[in-house]
């Protein structure tokens, strides 16, 4: 299904659109003031921009590094080419502990290998501890949102669904009722988990430690009770130095959600005694979109949403209506790099107001990538009729003077004579909720003619 | 150097043209009026800029050589639309870089940018008595840089509104999103109808919320979408391109 058609499902409730709207439009808000009030914020951006283009190019030297410094301090490595080598290690390192219950902390990138159902089929409980994520989990739903994964459901939407699967009272959706709730809810999880399942944000290539930004405390809490912990990184999650957390740290959180800094940056740089440590390094098509020039910088992602809570067409469809891991303008550019055909739609998901490329940490030229993924579609996917025939007529008739002359003549002629119903009708979709420009007697063509004949 | 010895192509996009004759009319007499020497090429379409966005760049080659072709001996390329001004500044690129498609891509210059930055005046000696709300078009403003965005962090500045607050009588109101994009977006506004038409219904509403009697912007495609709404809803707006306002003696 298109995302248009997703789209269009999606305001059927107008209401719920304005609400999704201004619940994201005030998290951009709130990025504004939290970033602008860093002196050189731009110049922030630009170095983290350059720190992340340095790693690119030279992948291969800071992931070995990486790992060496890893297993120096006690840490297993393991490297995933696909989703599926990604499942497999992560399910051979729980079959190793016997582990029967897994406590994960917010990971897109398990989530982008479906790791769940992978463990769920072979009779492993695995529990999202990042509340938003446990929401939609619960309604066995995908997240909507890289950072706030639950941003499509209202507090009487958590309020119905914890009723049913946690034995709620109803409260008419009484946040602090429904957050004390999940607490004792994860608590129990936590306390039972054999395992700890966290994400990335950062690997530092000279520590072979990595970092986990949360604002519940979640990572920790895991890691810390259960016997093992891993940690799953895209390959590009690697950055050079401590000190660029420096950089990397400040511009995450202002840019996810407004806040200085995430409540915890947490820093796992070995085991505990008697525990153990893995790191997934996981490919899964990245070293492909790395070989894609005009998309490489696709990879300078720092998963902060930002480009989500900007976008006025995200905020006006919903993140399903992206129908990929990753939604929004980020996921329009990295999708098509996975499957062409069916995120083939996603690239004209916008109007390419480059708001996205604006707000972006790493400055990624988001709206251009879109444009030259539109321009790739076109080619290698087929489209349907109507669109490709009149835009190719528009090619021919715009190239020849004289044609054009005949077609506006005859258009506008057309638009001023026909009846109503034959120019709104089902079939033009700009008609559905705006009217058509009123047609003048004269263009301005034939307006200059006749002036410099009168002149 | 006099205005009178900058030689400028006037570039009138297609939909203008066919649609809002009053809004090159308006684009001419100004310029006229400062004294440049305007030129009309007659055999003038398009910038590609529709085909271009909607993925059929290598269909629109003919129309942008056509373009390089009408307007490559002139000093300057003045059009009242930022959005085509953006698309041959940025997506030429297409075409072989000959000096000829150099020099038209280094000229081509939105009508705002052209009378502020290029000839230098702000005053145009305009009055215009209403409420003004301004439409800033995402091409001309994060494309061109016609001013400052609401992401970036950097001191306020709009040719627009250098403009406008010249004008006498003319009230310039703030909105609550000063920038966000109306949601025509060439044939997205027909590919993606149900999110566009909500996009254009909320940046009208600002307008309205905001007490504004006149919408106005320097790129007329955002203002035919936002005009279509507010006739279909009859609601109490004026949409006026921003030329017509600065050629107005009222």
């Amino acid at each position: 299904m298109s995302h248009a058609t997703k789209a269009t499902e999606f305001n059927k409730d107008e209401s719920k659109v304005n609400w999704h709207d201004k619940a994201l439009w005030y998290v951009r808000e709130k990025r504004d003031k939290s970033a602008h009030n860093v002196e050189g914020w731009e110049y922030l951006r630009q170095l983290g921009s350059e720190i992340k283009a340095n790693v690119l190019s030279n992948l291969d030297e800071y992931l070995v590094q990486f790992e060496s410094n890893a297993q120096k301090n006690g840490i297993h490595v393991h490297w995933a080419s696909n989703a599926k080598e990604h499942n497999t290690i992560i399910n051979s390192i729980l079959e190793k502990h016997k582990a029967k219950k897994v406590v994960k902390s917010k990971s897109m990138l398990t989530e982008e290998c479906h790791l769940n159902p992978f463990l769920e089929a072979k009779g492993i409980e695995v529990v999202d501890t990042d509340l938003g994520e446990r929401i939609v989990q619960l309604a066995e739903e995908p997240p909507s949102h890289i950072v706030l994964p639950a941003i499509h459901k209202t507090k009487e939407d958590v309020d119905v669904l914890f009723q049913k699967h946690l034995g709620t009272k109803p409260s008419k959706g009484n946040p602090e009722y429904l957050v004390g709730e999940a607490r004792k809810h994860l608590r129990d999880k936590f306390l039972n988990a054999d395992v700890a399942i966290t994400g990335v944000n950062f690997a530092v290539a000279d520590t072979g430690g990595v970092v986990v930004c949360t604002n519940e405390g979640n990572a920790d809490m895991g890691v810390h009770l259960a016997k093992a912990h891993i940690a799953c990184m895209g390959i590009e999650k690697v950055i050079p130095k401590e000190k660029h957390l420096g950089v990397f740290l400040r511009l995450l959180a202002r840019s996810a959600t407004g806040q200085p800094i995430t409540t915890y940056s947490s820093h796992f740089n070995k085991a505990e005694d008697g525990k153990e440590m893995h790191i997934v390094i996981v490919d899964n098509g990245r070293t492909e979109q790395l070989s894609r020039e005009d998309f490489r910088a696709s990879l300078h992602c720092i998963r902060c949403g930002a480009c989500m809570n900007t976008c006025p067409i995200y905020r006006r469809s919903g993140g399903h209506s992206y129908d990929y891991t990753i939604p929004g303008p980020i996921g329009s550019i990295l999708s098509p790099g996975k499957d062409l055909k069916k995120y083939s739609s996603l690239p004209f998901a916008s109007t390419l107001c480059g708001s996205c490329s604006n707000v972006c940490p790493v400055k990624i030229n988001i709206h251009e990538q879109l444009y030259k993924w539109r321009q790739i579609i076109v080619k290698e996917e087929k489209q349907p009729i109507v669109k490709t025939s009149i835009l190719k007529t528009a090619g021919l008739v715009l190239s020849k003077p004289k044609l054009y002359k005949m077609a506006g003549k005859s258009a506008r002629f057309a638009l001023k004579y026909a009846p109503r119903f034959m120019i709104y009708n089902k079939l033009n979709a700009w008609g559905k909720a705006r009217d058509l420009p009123e047609i003048k007697n004269e263009n301005f063509d034939d307006w200059y003619k006749k002036r410099n004949k009168n002149g | 150097m006099t205005n009178s010895t900058v030689k400028v192509g006037l570039f009138i996009p297609c939909y203008v043209n066919q649609l809002y004759p009053q809004v090159g009319i308006a684009t001419l007499e100004l310029l006229e009026k400062l004294g440049v020497d305007v030129y009309y090429p007659k055999d003038q379409t398009c910038c590609g800029q529709p085909l271009g966005n909607s993925g059929y760049e290598q269909d629109s080659k003919g129309i942008c050589n056509l373009f390089v072709e009408n307007f490559k001996t002139y000093d300057y390329i003045v059009g009242p639309s930022g959005s085509c001004i953006y698309h041959v500044k940025h997506h030429f690129d297409i075409l072989e870089q000959t000096p000829e498609v150099k020099r038209v891509r280094d000229n081509a210059f939105e009508l705002c940018e052209f009378i502020v930055k290029v000839l230098g005046i702000t005053d145009l000696g305009a009055s215009f008595p209403y409420k003004v709300g301004l439409h800033k078009s995402c091409h001309g403003l994060r494309g061109l840089k016609l001013g400052s965005c609401s992401e970036v962090k950097s001191e306020h500045f709009s040719t627009e509104e250098d403009l406008l607050n010249n004008v006498k009588g003319l009230e310039l109101i703030t909105l609550n999103r000063k920038d966000e994009c109306c949601g025509f977006g060439g044939t997205f506004s027909v590919f993606e109808e149900a999110i566009s038409a909500k996009m254009g219904k909320d940046r009208v509403q600002d307008h309205l919320d905001s007490s504004v009697e006149v919408v106005t912007g320097a790129d007329h495609s955002c203002l035919m979408h936002m005009e279509g709404i507010i006739n279909r809803n009859k609601q109490p707006l004026k949409v006026m391109h921003i030329a017509e306002i600065l050629n107005s003696s009222l």
